[in-house]
């Protein structure tokens, strides 16, 4: 098997980023939809939510912050148990996004 | 406990070498290495199976094991009684006689 992307021990990291920063709003919900679906909804697992994580290709687990991750894998878990399908997710963030954009220019 | 830990604390043990390409949680860069087992940390449902919607039976036990830096590293620059400690599952672990 071929290295994980997420599995870099021993490889090169350079100086950590130590720094403070607030989470945005977005991130919230994601850490609150989470804890939904596991602990309330019983849904998922944050094993499975890992899982997902892990089997982001590369450049999209490259190019994805923290909790983008974490919403990319709960979308692809929740579509995998049949709670929506990738369809009926992609023309309700089409939706969300129309309005927004009517909202932005009215 | 129906199941006791099979490895008491001070055991030598040597963490597996698979290589399997499902979810795991051992570190690629620990497996085949030796160490001591520090301490058991408890039985829990075993993740590689609950990542994939399974129930994670039969429980775990799982252990904190310590190894020495230099005897993960090749190239280990820094005191020679430096080590890391890492937590591994049951399974991953087998008996270690190499006085090596």
């Amino acid at each position: 098997m071929e290295r994980g992307v997420h599995d870099l021990g021993g490889l090169p990291g350079g100086p950590v980023d130590k720094s403070e920063h607030d989470y945005l709003p977005w991130e919230k919900s994601v850490d609150a939809i989470l804890s939904l679906l596991v602990n309330d909804k019983r849904l998922m697992r944050v094993d499975e939510l890992r899982r997902g994580i892990e089997s982001l290709d590369a450049d999209a687990y490259n190019q994805l912050s923290y909790y983008q991750r974490w919403i990319a894998s709960i979308a692809a878990i929740l579509v995998e148990k049949s709670v929506f399908t990738k369809a009926e997710l992609e023309a309700r963030i089409a939706g969300i996004d129309a309005r927004l954009r009517a909202g932005a220019t009215s | 406990m129906s199941a006791p830990a099979h490895f008491a604390p001070g055991t030598p043990v040597r963490v597996g070498t698979g290589d399997p390409p499902s979810h795991v949680r051992t570190p690629r860069y620990i497996r085949g290495k030796p160490g001591v087992i520090e301490r058991i940390c408890g039985r829990f449902g075993n993740p590689e199976r609950l990542a994939y919607g399974g129930d994670g039976q039969p429980k775990q036990t799982l252990y904190r094991v310590r190894f020495r830096q230099d005897a993960i590293w090749p190239d280990y620059a820094g005191a020679a009684q430096d080590t890391v400690d890492i937590e591994i599952y049951e399974h991953w672990l087998s008996a270690d006689s190499d006085k090596s």
